[in-house]
């Protein structure tokens, strides 16, 4: 048995991923669950709006939870429709119309914990303010969460998939022959994660589907736009893969790195936990995820109806991370496999 | 049209996989790479096919569309039908319908394969998925043919016939390459690139190496020094560097023994170096 524990250790040693794995892995998700593991919102960006905006921020409706309301607006001229399409287009998750006696509290019941905080500290003010919760009146958990879960499993599996894709072709000993083949490596790549991409692509339509149907969870957005942002965020999580699948050697390393991606996302995308009250120490790996994109559209546009104008930095960010992984991918196949590809004519060809 | 190596030199850290190693293929032959394991003969088809970068020296070989290449692997996809794996390969070179039909009919029926092209590649015996491989590569009429142990772990009979698919191909024009540890093979060959830790010990037809073998090898019952010794069957073989004795009979060396022989005298060699 001796030998055997030895053997294991010898092996573990040389497994660098594996012992990361073991030792590096831990240590990361404690400081991430520690971190963002809170449900405490802090500081909620407030709209105050109307004749009375100013007032109404200086000491009046706000001051009731002056640290937790963070005005970031003050509009004189606006109404309680302005606030209303503030709070859909995230600008703000408490909007406050002094336009009607008593003022009105919108608040934002796609953002649940703060939306929480905002009608617990709001009520203490009784019949001097009246709130209205919109988007998710009852403050419904499930509608919050499964928009962005759909994209969470539809990451994990095509993530998963995709980095296995390559890493089976090189344990069946058929990478050489596709890096031989006249195919570019981007044809190869692309060729890869179109079967998943489609495939994905009906995954999460039926998904989508089946939960309004399941949960009762609205849809108010547009179709177009959701499947635009879906698509997108496919394409970076099947791209993560396949950049995966690239630098690993077999099944087992490429699951290993695949968990690595995949595991803090859960705490640090927004989905579960708002971003507004994780520590920036950790916040700004939230940044990193494609996740963390995704549940801002997801929910903008299922349960807001939010429009692309108030999307697009999601949108963006997404469609340059999904040609950062695939450029890398294909870079770095064409490097590892296909050292003369680009120097090779067609015809004949001599390479120094 | 020539394709080979020239002066070609590969490293691996700090290994050296090949050192400066050329290699002229003939157009119309078969040139058939012999040597131990880990002596660069899967390096050296690698670097032909452009999947491994020379440190120093040149390649000349065909463009991608040209050029047919057998990894040491089974050369064909499991999961995919014989047809399957036909029609993927052929796509990829621009062989569609009746065009890869011209072409791959024949050289399925001439492989043993017509009558399975719809089983699974897995579910095909060890030479029939070898046999696949090398239809696969043939595909495309390549003038350079790359055969990483085409014929390694495959019966007698599926190994005659994958000759006869090489040999074909070599005679309707293309240059083909190959490796093998089966000398027998090697000796049916236009020439033969005996390689050892990455050094070529001898290149040549076969009767070239065998003529070239320096000393005698003689059968001996017991050999008189066990280092230049190799057994076969029930008696030895052993190499006399400086001519056998006389109550030792002489052998007509086979490619097997030329083999041998080289690498111990590569081994003399060195130790004659280094003392």
């Amino acid at each position: 048995m001796l030998a055997m524990i030895q053997k294991e250790f010898r092996e573990l040693r040389r497994d660098r991923r594996t012992m990361a794995m073991i030792i590096v892995f831990p240590l990361i998700m404690l400081l991430i669950f520690g971190y963002a593991a809170t449900f405490n919102v802090d500081s909620i960006p407030t709209a105050v709006l109307g004749p009375n905006a100013q007032q109404a921020a200086d000491q009046g409706l706000t001051a009731q939870g002056a640290d937790l309301f963070d005005i970031v607006i003050v509009d004189p001229s606006g109404t309680s429709s302005t606030a209303q399409d503030l709070l859909r287009d995230r600008k703000a998750q408490v909007a406050i119309a002094t336009d009607s006696q008593p003022p009105t509290a919108y608040i934002d019941g796609s953002s649940i914990f703060a939306a929480q905080a905002a009608t617990a500290a709001l009520g203490q003010l009784g019949d001097q303010v009246t709130v209205e919760i919109l988007y998710n009146p009852d403050l419904t958990t499930s509608w919050v969460l499964i928009p962005p879960l759909i994209g969470y499993i539809l990451m994990f599996i095509g993530t998963v998939v995709a980095s296995i894709g390559l890493v089976k072709e090189r344990e069946n000993g058929t990478l050489e022959q596709l890096a031989v083949m006249p195919l570019s490596p981007g044809s190869v790549i692309f060729g890869k994660v179109a079967p998943y991409f489609i495939i994905g692509a009906i995954d999460l339509a039926v998904l989508t589907i089946l939960s309004m149907i399941l949960f009762d969870i609205p849809f108010v957005g547009s179709a177009f736009l959701f499947a635009a942002g879906a698509g997108l965020f496919l394409l970076v999580v099947l791209g993560v893969g396949v950049l995966i699948s690239t630098v690993s050697q077999n099944t087992g390393q490429a699951i290993q790195l695949a968990i690595f991606f995949l595991v803090p996302q859960i705490l640090l995308s927004g989905m579960i936990f708002p971003l507004s009250a994780v520590s920036w120490a950790i916040r700004w790996l939230a940044y990193v995820f494609p996740l963390t994109y995704y549940t801002v559209i997801s929910q903008g546009i299922v349960l807001r109806g939010a429009g692309f104008d108030s999307l697009w930095p999601q949108f963006l960010v997404l469609a340059v991370m999904a040609i950062v992984v695939f450029t890398a991918a294909v870079v770095r196949f064409r490097s590892d496999l296909t050292p003369h590809r680009s120097e090779r004519a067609d015809t004949d060809g001599v390479t120094e | 049209m020539t394709f080979g190596t020239d002066d070609v030199t590969v490293s691996f850290g700090e290994v050296t996989a090949l050192e400066a190693i050329t290699v002229e293929l003939s157009a119309g032959e078969i040139t058939a790479v012999v040597g131990a394991d880990g002596a660069g003969k899967t390096t050296l088809m690698q670097v032909l096919a452009g999947l491994v970068d020379p440190e120093s020296g040149s390649v000349s070989a065909p463009g991608a569309d040209r050029l047919g290449y057998l990894p040491s692997g089974a050369g064909s996809w499991k999961n995919l039908t014989v047809a399957q794996n036909v029609a993927f390969v052929g796509a990829a070179y621009g062989l569609t319908g009746a065009d890869l039909a011209i072409r791959a009919d024949p050289i399925l029926e001439r492989a043993g394969l017509a009558h399975v092209t719809d089983r699974l590649a897995e579910q095909l015996s060890g030479g029939m998925r070898k046999k696949l491989g090398v239809v696969l590569a043939l595909l495309h009429s390549p003038d350079l043919l790359i055969l990483d142990e085409p014929t390694t772990g495959v019966d007698p009979v599926s190994r005659v016939e994958l000759w006869r698919m090489i040999s074909e191909a070599v005679v309707n024009g293309a240059t083909a390459i190959m490796t093998t540890t089966y000398t027998d093979e090697a000796e049916r060959a236009g020439s033969v690139v005996l390689l050892s830790e990455g050094h070529v010990l001898l290149s040549g037809t076969a009767d070239d190496l065998i003529a070239a073998v320096p000393g005698n090898v003689g059968i001996v019952d017991s050999p008189t020094d066990r280092s230049m010794a190799w057994r076969v069957g029930p008696v030895f073989h052993e190499w006399f560097p400086d001519g056998s004795p006389d109550d030792v009979v002489p052998l007509e060396s086979d490619l097997e023994d030329v083999c041998i022989v080289a690498d111990l005298a590569s081994q003399v060699a060195i130790e004659g170096g280094g003392q």
